[in-house]
């Protein structure tokens, strides 16, 4: 992680896009510190240098340089260079790329309701269980329909932690069921709105075994700041050792019955 | 050159034309004046009682922060009192009364507070003055605008006594959290929000016609487009803006208005679950369509808020420093290309609401180019100090503090416009620093700027110097203090609009984030404590200021000095002539450090 970003407090990077974003936040922040700098020597030193009592007359012109020009060229070029070097590229890769099968990317749902976040996985069968808005309550944000064989094996993890397995590429399709929430982990350089009436999907690599914790990043109703959800990133057997028991468990992984 | 307007020809607009002849009663002097300098002074009092009552709130906000659960002293009975148990149990705040008191300090601060300060009272006040007309083009007009935004004002102050409260869905009001909030009592604090914005808009829309009209129509003879104060054209840019910008927001709040109380669904998807409950909605609306609505005024909303502050800094410089602005004309077009780019840069408040590379390459390239302008403006600004006779007065010390405050605002406001970056950043507490930096350190010390600066015109007394330069260093210092750690706060991860301060989050992940809480919160205490020498000066030096022995106390350029003190009803004596450009000081060859533009050559 980079050091400057480590003396700010940001949390250590863990999927695998961290470092692109980071790398952008550190040299937008070089850029900015550098304009900044760079005006306030010449203000203090302006300040000082033409104060009425050492300058009594003022001059008509004021200054003849054209290095102001050439600065703001400067500022243009180096935004240019961020912006087409960076920013777009980090953005296409993000949003455009999505894991390749080869990958064995994981495949998930993630609902939003005030306040908490829940999952959902299609089960061993890798089919996910028909879903109806007609289902859907608070203890089954994912509308799933009991009656479907197809939705016997899914996993559903209502309002609690989710295991996800470290290294393998998630797709997580967000959603929310009454306002707009916000899933942010800052740990994964993850955010992304859930848009009731949406289904917006999220990428990432989780890159490090840990407790992650969800944040929810848009004000959802009175009790916002409470709105935390966790997931932990485990090795591929401890991840294959869960997700068999709950979706042998059924009925959406119990969570309801 | 623009034909030449006669001040006596307009005289007959007039409710109580040529004044000489009967006083006016008190009512129709300070109520229902059509005076654009009485107006100016209505809309700058209302709007100074706004932003001390925004800013009370947000020290009790504050509180809740820095110490959580614990009843807010001083006032926490008073709340308990008014708000009921339901909000301010024991005195302490709840949840909802944190997220009312949030939406209403933002909704107060920014539009009850400072566009009618910028606007409506220097832009009233000022620009007839700058420009050498005798008032606005439309003085009753400009009297119905003030009407509007004090209903607009009176019943969002009303919405507070509710049952259940004001709104309390953040400033942007996105839906669909707007119209499920209170499912039970439709005509709940938010319909009292849209009711009120209905006639905030109104008013600003009255203005900006006024403006544009004004600036266009009633220029006086001489007084070229080259040869406005760049005050005006702030002005006359930031009149085009609320224009064109503010009418989706109007449309957009009746339609949230009937989707509220009326059973609409224009922002509402099908197949919401409110409470485990399905909402019986017809569906069918989008919750974006409000964020692409509300957004489209809102981006240009922040110029509004800061480009009439930049006219205000460049007046108290170019005084202060007695030489002209370095680069009048790139200002001004540079002006003209922010307030043009403005329009296109919304949806760089919405990256994380699902969008393409396209788009997002769009509104991300703009939001970039619309940085290059703003660059351009504030270092003519700083190269405009070089070769001065830098004066160091209260006025002066605000407007060249707003610079570097101002510097930091727009810069901080980069890793927010590209948008991977912002993937981290967004709606943390960055975000909150950002924004403040340019509407508090900045828009407010250019505000105070321009009323020290513009004081000795509207009272014939200048402020109190000592108390002036008290005021300044506590604010500057306690300004820093207070929005500084948000940008910590915001790496570490904090999100805005967080009842608790963060402590769900950062319990469990980083504890030392919430020590900065209380430290913000204490800088707050004495930012606020350092307005008293401000309100102490202000009362103080409109009844016992020094007298100024001039009309022109500051030795100043443009024209509202060339008045007498204070501006009678028509404003000039005579017929004003504008002869040169607005910034002639210490020009070679001539006696004095200053040559006003009413001066024949």
């Amino acid at each position: 992680m980079n050091p400057l970003l480590k003396l700010v407090g940001m949390p250590e990077p863990a999927s695998a896009h961290a470092k692109g974003i980071d790398d952008l936040i550190v040299y937008v922040h070089l850029l900015m510190a550098v304009l900044f700098l760079g005006w306030m020597l010449y203000f203090f030193y302006v300040m000082f240098r033409f104060r009425k009592g050492a300058n009594p007359k003022a001059d008509y012109i004021g200054a003849r340089s054209h290095f102001s020009s050439y600065a703001e060229i400067g500022v243009a070029l180096v935004e240019a260079v961020l912006l087409i070097g960076l920013a777009i590229p980090l953005w296409a890769k993000a949003v455009d790329n999505p894991p390749k099968p080869e990958d064995k990317p994981i495949e998930m749902q993630i609902m939003a309701q005030q306040f908490a976040w829940s999952a959902h996985f299609a089960g061993l069968d890798g089919k996910w269980g028909r879903q109806d808005i007609k289902f859907a309550n608070s203890a089954n944000p994912f509308g799933l329909d009991t009656a479907d064989a197809a939705g016997k094996d899914d996993v559903s993890v209502v309002s609690e932690p989710f295991l996800l397995p470290v290294n393998r590429p998630v797709v997580a399709l967000l959603s929310s069921m009454d306002v707009i929430h916000c899933f942010k982990v800052p740990s994964m350089r993850v955010t992304q709105d859930a848009v009731p009436g949406l289904s917006i999907p999220v990428t990432f690599t989780p890159t490090k075994i840990g407790d992650y914790t969800i944040t929810c990043a848009q004000l959802c109703g009175s009790l916002h700041s409470t709105m935390r959800g966790a997931f932990k990133v485990v090795s591929e057997p401890d991840y294959t050792a869960w997700f068999e028991k709950k979706s042998k468990a059924g009925g959406g992984g119990g969570s309801f019955e | 050159m623009q034909t030449a307007t006669q001040p006596h020809s307009h005289s007959h607009d007039h409710a109580g034309h040529d004044h000489a002849h009967h006083e006016p009663g008190f009512f129709s002097k300070y109520i229902f004046s059509t005076d654009h300098k009485i107006i100016g002074i209505q809309y700058g009092v209302s709007a100074l009682i706004f932003l001390l009552f925004g800013f009370l709130l947000m020290l009790a906000m504050r509180y809740q922060l820095a110490y959580p659960g614990q009843p807010v002293p001083v006032v926490g009975s008073l709340l308990q009192k008014f708000l009921g148990d339901d909000l301010a149990k024991g005195g302490v705040m709840q949840a909802d009364l944190y997220n009312s008191f949030g939406a209403m300090h933002g909704t107060i601060m920014v539009f009850l507070a400072i566009v009618p300060i910028l606007f409506g009272a220097f832009g009233n006040y000022v620009t007839p003055l700058q420009i050498g007309a005798p008032d606005m083009a439309f003085p009753r007009l400009n009297m119905a605008s003030f009407h509007a935004y004090f209903l607009g004002g009176v019943i969002m102050f009303a919405s507070f006594f509710t049952p259940g409260g004001s709104a309390r869905s953040g400033w942007t009001s996105y839906s669909p959290l707007a119209s499920v909030t209170d499912l039970v009592n439709r005509f709940d604090g938010q319909t009292y929000w849209l009711i009120g914005m209905v006639f905030l808009i109104t008013s600003s829309l009255l203005g900006s016609v006024n403006f544009i009209a004004t600036i266009i129509q009633l220029r006086c003879r001489g007084m070229s487009w080259m040869r406005m104060p760049f005050f005006v054209w702030t002005q006359f840019i930031t009149g085009f803006l609320l224009l064109l910008a503010f009418p989706p927001l109007e449309a957009a709040g009746i339609m949230q208005l009937m989707d509220n109380l009326f059973g609409s669904s224009f922002f509402l998807p099908a197949g919401l679950v409110v409470n485990g409950t399905a909402l019986g909605v017809s569906g069918g609306g989008s919750p974006l369509l409000w964020q692409h609505l509300f957004w489209f005024l809102g981006h240009p909303e922040v110029y509004v808020l800061i480009l009439p502050a930049i006219g205000i800094v460049a007046e108290v410089i170019a005084n202060n420093t007695r030489k002209p602005l370095w680069g009048y004309k790139s200002m001004v077009y540079a002006t003209m290309s922010v307030g043009f780019l403005s329009f296109i840069v919304w949806a760089h408040h919405m990256y994380l609401t699902g969008m393409g590379t396209k788009i997002a390459t769009f509104f991300q390239t703009t939001t970039m180019m619309i940085s290059i302008p703003s660059v351009i403006i504030l270092t003519a600004l700083f190269i405009s100090l070089w070769g001065g006779s830098i004066r160091f007065n209260s006025a002066s010390l605000f407007a060249l503090s707003f610079l570097p405050m101002f510097g930091i605002g727009g810069l901080t406001g980069l890793p927010l416009g590209f948008n991977a970056s912002d993937v981290y950043l967004h709606d943390s507490y960055y975000v909150i620093g950002h924004f403040h930096y340019v509407v508090a350190p900045g828009t407010m010390f250019a505000v105070f700027a321009g009323i020290y600066y513009w004081f000795p015109k509207i009272s014939g007394r200048l402020m109190n110097e000592t108390l002036g330069k008290i005021h300044w260093a506590g604010s500057l210092f306690f300004m820093n203090c207070v929005f500084a750690p948000m940008f910590i706060q915001g790496f570490k991860g904090m999100s805005r609009r967080m009842y608790d301060g963060g402590t769900t989050y950062f319990l469990g992940v980083d504890p030392t984030a919430l020590s900065l809480n209380k430290m913000i919160t204490m800088s707050a205490i004495a930012l606020g404590l350092f307005q008293l020498p401000f309100i102490i000066n202000f009362f103080y030096s409109i009844f016992a200021g020094k007298k100024v022995h001039s009309d022109n106390p500051w030795n100043a350029t443009t024209m509202e000095w060339s008045t007498p003190t204070p501006p009678p009803h028509g404003n000039f004596t005579s017929e004003p002539v504008a002869y040169r450009g607005p910034y002639e000081y210490s020009v070679p060859g001539s006696k004095t450090d200053f040559t006003p533009q009413t001066q024949k050559p």
